[in-house]
């Protein structure tokens, strides 16, 4: 427990951070109220708000442990929402919508991972597809319009609760621990680490490197569609444009922050569901502290380039990347005899 | 050969470098004149490739002279070889597939006009350079278009063309069939009688006798010695590059194991083209099978044939008599094979995974994931196997990436034997671990076997094959040469078999 | 004719059929006013896919595109209206302004050793970021000369117009097939896409022609950022969303490889008009929706995508020769 304490470290007090400066120019940051039967207040928002890209970020997280990318998922949580509010417009019950869209992500998830997996197609490029189609199809399940709709069970997805805690917060716990329960409490969380460090060792070591990605991507679609008919649940509608747009570039942020590494391996779910909530935190904050929320998108741009500069290797690489300016690139890796 | 008089093309005396831990290359001296063909050979380790990237430039040599046509020179990167008139063909990253072949030829200096590349031109020259070989392709088609023999011609012919003083060919023929290479020899016979002094390094020696003037071995990092090809016979370059002297190896004692248990699995005209030869093998129960051959006379594609890594393209498995499916690992790993890589880094470990994850995660990936290992299994798995092994780590939760060499290798082991195979190919078991580990890996072979499991061991060390082998097989220039048994066995006689000198046992002595 | 060219004639085929199927159902898209329109309205993501061609060869990809064209024209309209710029200044500062930001993407790329789109996305962050700085409204452009540029234009048979911005795509058009095709550069470029380490063996400098391909990206970007300014007269800082995703599919459709080395600056101009007339179509149809451009151009892109997989299979198993060092044909590559 404390070695798990102490790897969550840096995420915890960058956490802690962004927290403590939200309730520096907004004293009454951390009030909460309960109205209702929900709790209200400005922490509770972060987690609430908070939820898709967490959702998100926790497919996007087995995926990049895989040493892929999914840029998919915006477009699968348009598809998600459109298909939900479509199906309970039409008549269907919230449980039939809310199953058909849940289903129709996962059939996203596979198709991304049919191309990867099975046709071996860079994850980048694979994901672009359905990135670039998948609005498409978004509108056309809405013909076009934003969708709204009254059905009180769907609407209760977004915001509803339970307990006084918002169903979002909710749905993302519970996908959290569904998700720890799937990976950790079965061999597949070692299996895909293992393909994403080394997929050729994996291979000869009789991994089932095609199953294990197909189930990354499929799960991935599934935690989007998920964040998808939270964000058509919370608006009352279903809007083919703007639902999830951008957010995938949230969600693999989410994941870095997390510590997961950008080119495979070890990954994180809880840290990258913290990095969803520094995220949200962030947002919240500079809404609070009366910047303009687009002000948020420079706040991002230098996230990303400081976790770069940090995954590089920290300082000390830094360095040998600006002394190699100055004398010769390197070669090949040396040290090694090849003959 | 030149006269001695004329300043060798290129002298090298008393070159070293080192690595961190790693001697490379000591006090090496190396000469090649004009007009010559110079093999440089040797084993894994031996420096070849170190020397090579000295040569190009690649690594700064740490001591010693380098002196072209007498003038002492110093390479800092490969643009300085270039320039000097040193060009470089290697076996696999070599040119660009997606450019066309004229393009190839003349990245970086192509023709212009008028800040344009003036592509006409470019690809009148290429054809007239290519057709200066006799080879008569579309320079205008992508590179990548033609066979690995078409597309080895066009980097040579780009080398020679870029450079024309000094050739140095790294296993330019590793992947070719026969007729290519003739046709490959030819263009280096031209450029030989034009005065090129061309290095040229191979691990197939009827090659080196067809087309090399002089030969230099290389072992550990050292020169063991530079001869005339006509005064170097056959055996005797063996000798030489396996480091082995007549009078030591005098039949090592070989207890062998028990007896041969029943058929297991058997191999019928197996092979892929390209590859590795069609061969027949039988393993049986309890059998240690020893396979031998110089580097890259394909010992480790046998391996990768028989795990299912490369998928044959002939012949066919019988295991327990009954005709088996072998098209990847997987299928190897259900049949009860097992393989331990020689290229333990990228083959082998999982880098960052724990020793323990390491050492379950053939038993788990044949398990399938829905039957996790208990956490306490696992323990108990790898802690018994550290204890066996007697894996040298801290911590069985620590990096494998951390451990020696040694420890790797027999954390390698544990994961299959925690999967109880009954054949377990060993690739190099004993390569770049310290004697202790050496020795107990020799140990556990021997303990193995005597379980009943068959083991295929491949290695360079004669000595060490001689003595837990029950059967040696021989290769030679990517087929399967000979079969040596029980008494046979001798460092001596899988020399001769390498060498490809019919009587194996009445080999006359020659003195070093 | 040989087969790496095999993709940018099925894409001029897919242009022709596209057309010719357009055409039997209105024939009125058979004239010079249809192809005069289909040239202005898309002058801007030409001239932006023009560059993302470079990147994409080169083995990168730019996720800024979008947002410093949006950059660009806020920065025009500010300039120009509050500021007092003579856009003859203003043009070539912001280009100059692009060219350094790309340089820097560049820069991160190539000695951070990051992958592009990671560090792209931080560009697209930061240029949106700096477009809300400089203002979050729409801002009408009022400069005279933006009226003269707009108006001006060559007449074409039966009514047509080929318009100045729709030249100046033209115009990077050409010099982009020049400076791909027929200058080392253009070399270099490919040949960084197609192995980046063979091609430092062969004396490439990896370094500098990373930073150039960005710095081009991201200058044609502001180009096309001051030809949009010019079609719309107005600075926003919304503009050109997901114009990043027409332009990469427009380079895929134009039948590049998307893993790089492979592709041409003229299949990228006829995959830009490809998605051109699929959206004329839907309004000279005018039943249809506009979504249908997004799925067709998904479809193409997954039938491109897969043409390039099976051309690579097929030359990987004529060259199975080399295979025999081990598994070298099958290299495995970083997301």
């Amino acid at each position: 427990m404390t070695r798990h304490l102490k790897a969550a470290a840096p995420q915890l007090a960058a956490l802690f951070l962004v927290l403590l400066a939200n309730w520096i120019v907004f004293p009454e940051f951390f009030h909460i109220r309960v109205q209702d039967g929900r709790l209200y207040g400005s922490l509770v928002d972060v987690f609430n708000r908070g939820a898709p890209v967490a959702l998100l970020a926790i497919g996007m997280t087995l995926v990049i442990a895989t040493r892929g990318i999914d840029l998919s998922v915006g477009a699968v949580m348009a598809i998600a929402g459109a298909t939900a509010a479509t199906l309970v417009n039409d008549g269907h019950g919230a449980m039939t919508a809310i199953a058909a869209a849940l289903a129709v992500g996962l059939l996203c998830g596979l198709w991304n991972g049919i191309l990867v997996a099975l046709l071996d197609i860079q994850p980048i490029i694979a994901t672009l597809i359905l990135m670039v189609a998948g609005r498409g199809i978004a509108q056309l399940i809405t013909e076009g319009q934003i969708v709204t709709f009254v059905d009180p069970a769907l609407i209760f997805m977004g915001s509803g609760a339970i307990a006084g805690i918002p169903m979002p917060v909710i749905l993302a716990f519970l996908a959290l621990c569904v998700t720890l329960f799937l990976y950790r409490r079965t061999a597949l969380g070692l299996l895909t680490e293992a393909i994403g460090i080394n997929r050729r060792a994996s291979a000869y070591a009789g991994v089932n490197a095609r199953a294990v990605l197909l189930v990354a991507y499929a799960w991935c679609g599934l935690t989007a569609s998920l964040a998808g008919i939270i964000a058509a649940a919370d608006i009352k509608g279903a809007d083919a444009n703007n639902a999830g747009l951008w957010l995938e570039l949230d969600a693999i942020l989410a994941v870095v922050i997390g510590g997961t590494s950008l080119f495979g391996g070890r990954f994180r779910l809880v840290l990258s569901f913290v990095g969803a909530l520094i995220i949200q935190a962030m947002n919240t904050g500079i809404l609070l502290s009366g910047f303009k929320p687009e002000f948020n998108l420079i706040v991002k741009a230098f996230v990303i380039l400081v976790l770069l500069l940090m995954q590089s290797g920290a300082s000390g690489a830094l360095l040998d990347r600006l002394a190699l300016i100055r004398s010769r690139p390197r070669l090949a890796p040396e040290g090694k005899e090849v003959s | 050969m030149n006269s001695a008089r004329q300043p060798a093309l290129l002298d090298l005396r008393g070159i070293a470098k080192s690595f961190p831990g790693v001697h490379a290359l000591s006090d090496v001296d190396f000469t090649l004149h004009k007009g010559e063909v110079h093999a440089l050979l040797g084993e894994n380790g031996a420096g070849k490739s170190t020397l090579i990237k000295v040569l190009t430039g690649i690594h700064r040599r740490d001591a010693g002279t380098m002196h072209l046509e007498g003038q002492p020179i110093d390479l800092h990167d490969p643009a300085d070889a270039q320039r000097l008139g040193i060009g470089t063909v290697y076996q696999e990253v070599n040119l660009l597939p997606n450019l066309t072949v004229a393009e190839n030829i003349y990245l970086g200096r192509q023709p212009t006009r008028l800040g344009f590349v003036d592509r006409r031109r470019m690809a009148r020259d290429a054809r007239a350079l290519l057709a200066g070989y006799g080879l008569d392709i579309d320079v205008n088609a992508a590179l990548g278009d033609f066979s690995v023999a078409v597309q080895q011609l066009v980097a040579i012919a780009r080398a020679a063309d870029l450079s024309a003083r000094i050739l140095i060919l790294d296993e330019p023929t590793a992947s070719l069939d026969a007729q290519e290479v003739a046709t490959m020899f030819a263009m280096v016979r031209q450029l030989k009688a034009q005065g090129l002094g061309i290095v040229f390094v191979t691990h197939f020696l009827d090659q080196v006798y067809e087309i090399a003037n002089r030969i230099t071995v290389l072992r550990n990092g050292r020169l063991v010695g530079s001869h005339a090809t006509a005064d170097l016979p056959r055996l005797d370059l063996v000798r030489l590059m396996l480091g082995k002297e007549l009078a030591e190896i005098e039949s090592a004692d070989h207890a062998h194991g028990p007896g041969r248990g029943g058929l297991c699995a058997s191999f019928r005209d197996f092979g892929k083209r390209r590859y590795l030869a069609p061969f027949d093998l039988d393993i049986h129960e309890g059998e240690v099978i020893g396979i031998a051959g110089l580097l890259g006379s394909g010992r480790t594609e046998t391996a990768k044939l028989i795990f299912g890594i490369e998928r044959a393209d002939r012949g066919e498995v019988l295991v327990d008599g009954a005709s088996a499916r072998l098209a990847a690992p997987r299928d190897a790993i259900a049949l009860g094979f097992g393989f331990c890589p020689e290229d333990r880094k990228t083959e082998g470990i999982v880098g960052e995974l724990s020793v323990r994850e390491n050492i379950i995660l053939a038993l788990q990936a044949r398990r399938g994931w829905i039957k996790p290992i208990p956490a306490a299994e696992q323990k108990r798995i790898a802690e018994e196997f550290v204890r066996r092994l007697d894996i040298r780590t801290t911590d069985i939760e620590k990096p494998i990436e951390l451990l020696s060499g040694g420890n790797q290798q027999k954390a390698l082991l544990a994961r299959w034997l925690a999967t109880n195979p009954r054949i377990l190919i060993l690739d190099e078991p004993t390569r770049g671990i310290d004697v202790g580990a050496h020795a107990e890996i020799i140990r556990l072979i021997r303990e193995l076997c005597g379980r009943g499991m068959s083991l295929l061991v491949i290695s360079s060390e004669l000595d060490e094959i001689t003595v837990y082998s029950d059967r040696v097989v021989v290769l030679a220039d990517r087929r399967h040469v000979g079969e040596l048994r029980a008494a046979e066995i001798s460092p001596r006689s899988i020399m001769a078999a390498i060498a490809g000198t019919d009587a194996p046992v009445a080999q006359q002595e020659r003195p070093a | 004719m040989n087969r790496r060219h095999l993709p940018l004639l099925v894409t001029i085929l897919v242009f022709v059929l596209v057309y010719a199927l357009c055409a039997a159902q209105y024939p009125k898209m058979l004239s010079f006013r249809v192809v005069g329109n289909l040239l202005t309205d898309n002058a801007f993501l030409g001239i932006a896919a023009v560059g993302m061609t470079f990147v994409i060869i080169s083995g990168g990809i730019d996720l800024s595109v979008g947002a410093v064209i949006a950059f660009t024209t806020v920065f025009l309209a500010v300039a120009l209206d509050s500021w007092g710029l003579a856009p003859g200044l203003a043009f070539p500062l912001i280009v100059a302004i692009a060219l350094l930001f790309g340089a820097g993407m560049g820069a991160v790329i190539h000695y951070l050793k990051t992958p592009p789109f990671i560090v792209t996305l931080a560009g697209m962050f930061l240029a949106r970021g700096a477009c809300f700085l400089l203002t979050t409204d729409s801002v009408p452009v009022t400069h005279p000369l933006y009226g003269t540029l707009t108006g001006f234009y060559f007449r074409l048979p039966g009514g047509g117009r080929l318009s100045l911005i729709a030249l100046v795509m033209l115009g990077v058009v050409t010099l982009g097939i020049l400076l791909l095709h027929y200058t080392r550069f253009g070399a270099r470029v490919y040949a960084l896409g197609g192995n980046a380490q063979a091609a430092r063996m062969m004396g490439i400098r990896a370094g500098r022609t990373t930073i150039l391909v960005y710095a081009l990206s991201a200058g044609l970007s502001a180009i096309a950022g001051i030809v949009f300014s010019l079609y719309t007269s107005a600075g926003y800082s919304l503009a050109a969303v997901g114009v990043e995703l027409d332009t990469i599919a427009a380079v895929v459709i134009g039948g590049t490889l998307l893993s790089g080395g492979q592709g041409f600056v003229l299949g990228t101009f006829a995959g830009v008009l490809i998605q051109g007339l699929i959206q004329t179509y839907i309004t000279f149809d005018g039943t249809l929706s506009s979504w249908w451009t997004k799925i067709v151009v998904g479809l193409l892109l997954f039938a491109f995508i897969l043409l390039h997989r099976i051309l690579v299979y097929l030359s990987a198993r004529r060259a199975a020769g080399i295979a025999a060092g081990g598994a070298a044909g099958v290299r495995e590559q970083p997301a």
